[in-house]
């Protein structure tokens, strides 16, 4: 029993650095690649510490790859679908959670159930009617189909904010004659903003990382988002390991930043459907 | 509009208000939801299930019925089979290391250490990054010149040359799966952990109190309880499983030699590379069949596990 006791922590630290180098490490290595040189890439033996450091990866990757656009491109697609994801959402997470629905568990396992669309199942059609709409290589033609595959989480994970709500406000407010838009943007938004900022983060990060869609509908870097930028990067004759590194890094850091910041009201929120009995 | 209702009305009144207006309001702030996934994800379902039933395609432009002719030519199409055999053996196994490598994390996160929110914020950075990214990741940490993986594999004595990890008919489709098991088994660890949490420590404590060793209070107390959370995360994994393609996209493009072509790549080519839409959304309505079947496997069990408790 003593010598367990003795290990147990040492079993416990070394399970957590573990965790840890299997969870950053690759992203650290990707970090350290890109300020290296393409000649200190191809040694046969890698350097963890970049000598000599460069940032010549950061500047192709802006100058010649002009990856600014593809940026630009995601922050207007992946913004404007967080607002209407957030938006057309806490209207419907309100009225499920707030007014008179019958079967209102019935609605939202609907709502979550297209999320377990395949969306290769989605895409043909949706190409042809984008096609159709004159919206392939849009921003509009992205934020729409985003939006829809948005929604059924964020509409899920604010339903969870706002129904933790007391009961009582409503009562409350109901009694000084609010209305039921006021009662929703007057009380339970404004109660509930951590919630709402987390879901908007999830939204983002969804359309931020989103390929395929992306892929199919794009053609030209005037609409392509970032994903499809980088998997594009290739160079004629070699990979251009470098360059993609500080790619990565660019696109990555902000999230990571924002998901650290964040982290305890991430982990609330996507966990809640699995724990609620 | 109706939508405001002071409740101060009197009983009948407010009784009638209630039955007629409210119900109409709560409808009208859920149609926007309504209309957002029945035009983008319900609509073009059905759309796909019915050019299943055609032979339309973009670089014919034919566009006739043709009955199901598209689903017999896909039972006797090994192109098919063979992507049907690596999506299950990856939806498989990635599946189930990710459910029991997530339990290993949830369950030592579950201890008190010190730098515990440290280890638990790192765990997010794989899931946050974008699928392409990782991607690409990968495919440097897996380069069959320059790659870490082969030189600290070198360097310990267990490999003699370099393995050419996505290039070679026998590694890819493993080295796709250890990216996918990268990626998603912190979430997985955290939402086991959340799972974890509910569990009420007097159980654990009592276990513990009649002597029962940590591996028996896992077995017979924690493990129970966690079933039906290990199920809800089991069929969310599984199911994005199924559908994988941007790291088969990106990695190898579904090669080398089809080795790592999965239904959802494949579908993908047929529609977009071929221009075969009818042939392709019967590929792809087959795969909603299925992602349907796995759904609704998960969900007898769920219920009945629940049901049990």
């Amino acid at each position: 029993m003593v010598s367990r006791d003795r290990w147990r922590p040492i079993l416990i630290y070394l399970g957590a650095a573990m965790i840890l180098v299997w969870s950053a490490g690759p992203f650290v290595w990707q970090f350290s690649t890109s300020f290296q040189n393409d000649r200190a890439l191809t040694e046969a033996a890698p350097a963890f510490w970049p000598s000599p450091a460069t940032l010549e990866h950061y500047a192709n990757v802006f100058f010649v790859k002009k990856f600014q656009l593809y940026v630009v491109n995601s922050i207007i697609v992946a913004g404007i679908t967080t607002i209407l994801c957030l938006i057309v959402g806490a209207l419907a997470a309100f009225s499920l959670s707030r007014l008179d629905i019958k079967g209102r568990f019935g609605v939202l396992g609907i709502i979550l159930s297209v999320s377990m669309f395949p969306q290769i199942a989605v895409v043909g059609p949706l190409y042809l009617i984008a096609s159709n709409m004159g919206l392939l290589d849009t921003y509009m033609g992205l934020v729409i189909t985003y939006l829809a595959l948005g929604l059924p989480l964020v509409t899920w994970v604010l339903f969870g904010y706002f129904d933790t709500l007391p009961r009582e406000i409503d009562e409350a407010a109901r009694m000084d004659g609010i209305t039921t838009l006021g009662l929703l943007v007057r009380i339970i938004i404004p109660m509930s903003l951590p919630g709402i900022v987390t879901t908007g983060l999830l939204a983002f990060i969804a359309a931020w990382n989103e390929f395929m869609f992306a892929l199919a509908f794009t053609s030209t870097i005037e609409h392509q988002t970032i994903p499809v930028g980088i998997a594009n990067f290739t160079n004629l004759y070699y990979v251009p390991w470098g360059d993609i590194a500080a790619a990565s890094v660019v696109v990555t850091v902000p999230l990571i930043v924002l998901v650290l910041f964040f982290q305890r009201h991430i982990i609330e929120g996507l966990t809640q459907g699995a724990v609620k009995e | 509009m109706g939508l405001s209702l002071p409740l101060a009305a009197g009983p009948s009144v407010g009784a009638g208000w209630r039955r007629i207006k409210l119900p109409l309001t709560a409808w009208l702030l859920l149609l926007p939801v309504f209309v957002s996934l029945g035009s983008v994800s319900v609509y073009p379902i059905l759309n796909g299930v019915w050019l299943s039933l055609t032979n339309t395609s973009l670089v014919t432009q034919e566009n006739d019925f043709v009955g199901l002719a598209n689903y017999t030519a896909l039972l006797g199409d090994e192109a098919f089979w063979n992507a049907w055999r690596h999506t299950m053996v990856f939806t498989f196994v990635s599946t189930s290391l990710e459910t029991i490598l997530g339990l290993g994390m949830a369950l030592l996160l579950f201890e008190p250490f010190i730098g515990r929110s440290v280890v638990r914020a790192a765990m997010l950075v794989p899931w946050a990054m974008p699928t392409v990214v990782t991607s690409k990741m990968f495919g440097w940490l897996f380069d069959g010149q320059y790659g870490l993986v082969n030189y600290l594999l070198r360097s310990a004595g267990l490999i003699s040359e370099n393995i050419n990890w996505l290039g070679s008919v026998d590694h890819a489709l493993g080295t796709i799966i250890v990216a996918d098991v990268w990626k998603t088994t912190p979430f997985m660890a955290l939402m086991l952990l959340a799972g974890l949490q509910t569990v009420p420590r007097s159980l654990t404590e009592a276990a513990r109190m009649d002597g029962a060793r940590a591996w028996k209070t896992f077995w017979f107390v924690r493990l129970p309880l966690l079933i039906p959370t290990l199920l809800i995360a089991g069929m969310f994994r599984a199911l994005d499983a199924f559908r994988v393609f941007d790291l088969v996209y990106v990695l190898t493009g579904g090669g080398p030699a089809d080795s790592t072509e999965t239904l959802s790549t494949l579908s993908y080519k047929i529609l977009f590379s071929t221009l075969q839409f009818g042939y392709g959304s019967a590929l792809s309505t087959a795969m909603f069949l299925t992602e349907t079947l796995i759904a609704v496997g998960f969900g007898v069990f769920i219920v009945r596990q629940l049901r049990r408790q």
